[in-house]
C-alpha cells in the first residue's frame, strides 16, 4: 500500500470558550500541523476547509478565509459542510486530490467559535426548514434526540443511567491527561447523577458542551512524505462520507419521521453501521484489528451505541464492553483516549479533524499519558445533522 | 368570541380533524411508499421515479418507539405556553401498519414515569401554543389506558 496517503502533520488549539474569530483558532490549528510535517505554508498546494456552522447551516466560510489569514499562496481550495461530518469531508476531499495525482501536499483544517447554550436555528419564520420546525412545532432540542436513543438502551438493552455516567467517568479520566482538553478534572458517577437532567434519562453531564477550536492535518502523497523524510508514516486507509440508505428506520436529526419501510424492506445494515461499514469495506481491515477508536459522543449514552456500530460488540452488549473497562485506556479496545466530547466540548466543523489528530498521535506512540500501548490500527466516527456519515480510518 | 383555531405555521396540512385527529401523509401513486411528512414532488423510494404522490391519511395509533422530554424550555422558535415554563415529554411512535416512526409531543399532564418504550398510544390535535385571537394547532400522542 505505498500509494496510500499519509498523514505528515497533526495540529490543534487547546478546546476552550473564547468568543475569538474562528480564523485565529484555525491559523493556529494550521501552523502547528505545518510544523509537524516540516511543510512551508506557501508550499501546500490544496487546502480543504470543514465549513463553520451556525444554527445547522453552512455559516462563515473556512477554507478560503483561513488560507487568506494565513496569506494568499495560490493554492487550490474548496469548503465543505456536513455539519459535524463538515471535517471528515474535507479530509476526503483533499485524500481524493492526492490519491488523482493533482496534488501532493493538502492542508486540511477546521475551526469554530460557538456560542453557548442549545444549538438553536436563525431567527425569523422559516417554516420550509425542517431545523426551524423542529424546535417551533416540536420543541425537539438537539439532547432530545440523544435523549431516545439513551432511552432505547434502557428501556431494550437494560442499560441503567449509572452506565451512561460510568461513560463520563471513563472520558473524564482519559481527558485528564490530555493538555488540550477544555475540561481536565475526574467526575464521579454520583456528580453525574446529581446533575439536572436535561431531557430524561440524560442530565446535564451526559451531554457535551459547545466550545471554540481548531484543528488541521496536512496531508501528503506517499512520495512527498518520503521526500520529507518520514519514516514510518501515518496513513489514512479509508474515508467513509456514506449517507443512509432508504428505508432509514431510526429517527435522524432533525426530522420529524422515519422513511417508511411499508413496501422497501430496511436494509442490512441501519445507517449508523453502515458508517464504519465503509471504511472496513475500503481498507479491507474488521473491528478486531483496532487499537483504538475515537467516537462522536455528544451524549453518553451515544457512545455505548458506538461500540455497537462499530463492531466492537453484538448488539446490547455495549454497558458489559465498558463495565468490563474493555474501552478504557489499557482495555482491550480503548475509545476516546483523548477524552472525546466530553472533555473537549463540540467545536462542530474542527472536531472529525481533532479527532483524527489524536489517533495519529496515539498511532505515532506521542499520546503522552493517555498513550493506548502498541496501538497500529485506529478508527474515527461521526455523524453530522441532516443524514452525514462520516469516519477515518488510519494505520500505521 | 371563541378563538380561531389554525394548524400551526409550517404545519398546515399536515394533519386532519374530520373524521378523527389523524396524520396526512402521502403515497407514491406509483410504487405505494408513505412519507411524513408529505413528499411533495419526488418519492423517496430510490427505485421508483415517482411524481404523482396522493395524500394518505396514517394510522392514528401506535407503539411508543422511545421518548423524552424537555425539562429547559427550549429556545426560540419555541413558544413557550407557560411562564414559569413547565416540562413537556415527546414521544417517538411506530405508527400501526405504515411502516414509520413519528416524533410528538405527549399531552399535557403525561411525564415520562407514564410511558415505556412498547405502550400503545393514539394521535389528538391539540393546541401548540394560543396567542390573543388565536390556537395554533399540532399533534400530541396520549397514551391509549391499558384497559382499551
Amino acid at each position: 500500500m505505498t500509494d496510500d496517503v499519509v498523514v505528515a502533520g497533526a495540529g490543534m488549539t487547546a478546546w476552550g470558550k473564547w468568543g475569538r474569530n474562528f480564523v485565529e483558532y484555525g491559523v493556529e490549528a494550521a501552523r502547528e500541523a505545518l510544523a509537524d510535517a516540516g511543510v512551508e505554508w506557501t508550499d501546500v498546494q490544496y487546502v480543504a476547509g470543514g465549513e463553520t456552522v451556525r444554527n445547522g447551516y453552512a455559516g462563515y466560510v473556512a477554507g478560503s478565509s483561513i488560507s487568506q489569514a494565513l496569506g494568499w499562496n495560490g493554492a487550490q481550495v474548496s469548503t465543505s459542510y456536513g455539519a459535524c461530518a463538515s471535517g471528515a469531508q474535507a479530509i476526503d476531499v483533499a485524500r481524493n486530490r492526492i490519491l488523482a495525482g493533482r496534488c501532493d501536499v493538502a492542508l486540511v483544517v477546521g475551526a469554530d467559535t460557538t456560542p453557548k447554550g442549545f444549538l438553536a436555528p436563525n431567527a425569523g419564520d422559516r417554516p420550509d426548514d425542517p431545523d426551524w420546525l423542529r424546535f417551533r412545532l416540536l420543541g425537539a432540542t438537539n439532547p432530545a434526540y440523544f435523549a431516545l436513543m439513551a432511552r432505547r438502551r434502557i428501556d431494550v438493552h437494560g442499560a441503567a443511567p449509572e452506565d451512561f455516567a460510568q461513560v463520563k467517568v471513563k472520558n473524564s479520566k482519559h481527558g485528564m491527561a490530555n493538555p488540550r482538553a477544555r475540561y481536565r478534572k475526574e467526575v464521579t458517577v454520583a456528580e453525574v447523577l446529581d446533575s439536572p437532567v436535561v431531557a430524561d434519562p440524560l442530565h446535564l453531564l451526559d451531554i457535551c458542551a459547545t466550545s471554540d477550536g481548531g484543528a488541521a492535518v496536512v496531508l501528503t502523497s506517499a512520495h512527498k512524505a518520503r521526500e520529507l523524510g518520514i519514516a514510518s508514516p501515518v496513513r489514512v486507509r479509508a474515508v467513509s462520507t456514506v449517507t443512509p440508505s432508504f428505508p432509514n428506520t431510526v429517527i435522524e436529526m432533525p426530522n420529524f419521521a422515519t422513511d417508511s419501510s411499508g413496501v422497501v424492506a430496511p436494509p442490512p445494515r441501519t445507517f449508523m453501521d453502515s458508517i464504519a461499514h465503509v471504511a472496513y469495506e475500503e481498507a479491507g481491515i474488521g473491528p478486531e484489528d483496532l487499537s483504538v477508536a475515537e467516537v462522536y459522543d455528544l451524549a453518553t449514552a451515544l457512545e455505548l451505541d458506538w461500540y455497537e456500530h462499530l463492531g466492537l460488540c453484538a448488539v446490547g452488549e455495549a454497558e458489559k464492553l465498558l463495565r468490563n473497562g474493555d474501552t478504557a485506556i489499557g482495555g482491550r479496545i480503548p475509545v476516546n483516549p483523548s477524552g472525546g466530547l466530553a472533555c473537549f466540548g463540540e467545536a462542530v466543523p474542527a472536531q472529525a479533524i481533532a479527532q483524527v489528530c489524536e489517533v495519529v498521535w496515539q498511532l505515532r506512540g506521542e499520546a503522552g499519558d493517555r498513550q493506548v500501548e502498541g496501538a497500529k490500527v485506529g478508527i474515527t466516527a461521526n455523524k453530522g445533522l441532516f443524514g452525514h456519515g462520516s469516519s477515518v480510518l488510519l494505520s500505521t | 368570541m371563541s378563538k380561531a383555531r389554525v394548524p400551526a405555521l409550517g404545519a398546515e396540512g399536515w394533519f386532519t380533524e374530520e373524521g378523527g385527529a389523524a396524520l396526512v401523509g402521502s403515497r407514491c401513486a406509483t410504487c405505494g411508499t408513505v412519507s411524513f411528512p408529505k413528499s411533495t414532488f419526488a418519492c423517496p423510494n430510490p427505485r421508483c421515479a415517482g411524481t404523482e404522490l396522493i395524500d394518505a391519511r396514517l394510522s392514528a395509533t401506535g407503539t411508543v418507539w422511545s421518548y423524552t422530554d424537555a425539562r429547559y424550555q427550549p429556545p426560540p422558535p419555541f413558544v413557550p405556553t407557560a411562564d414559569p415554563y413547565v416540562p413537556f415529554a415527546l414521544a417517538a411512535v411506530e405508527l400501526d401498519g405504515d411502516g414509520l416512526v413519528v416524533l410528538g409531543q405527549i399531552v399535557d399532564g403525561v411525564t415520562v414515569a407514564d410511558l415505556h418504550v412498547g405502550r400503545r398510544v393514539e394521535l389528538v390535535v391539540d393546541t401548540l401554543f394560543a396567542d390573543d385571537d388565536t390556537e395554533h394547532t399540532i399533534w400530541k400522542w396520549r397514551p391509549i389506558p391499558d384497559d382499551r
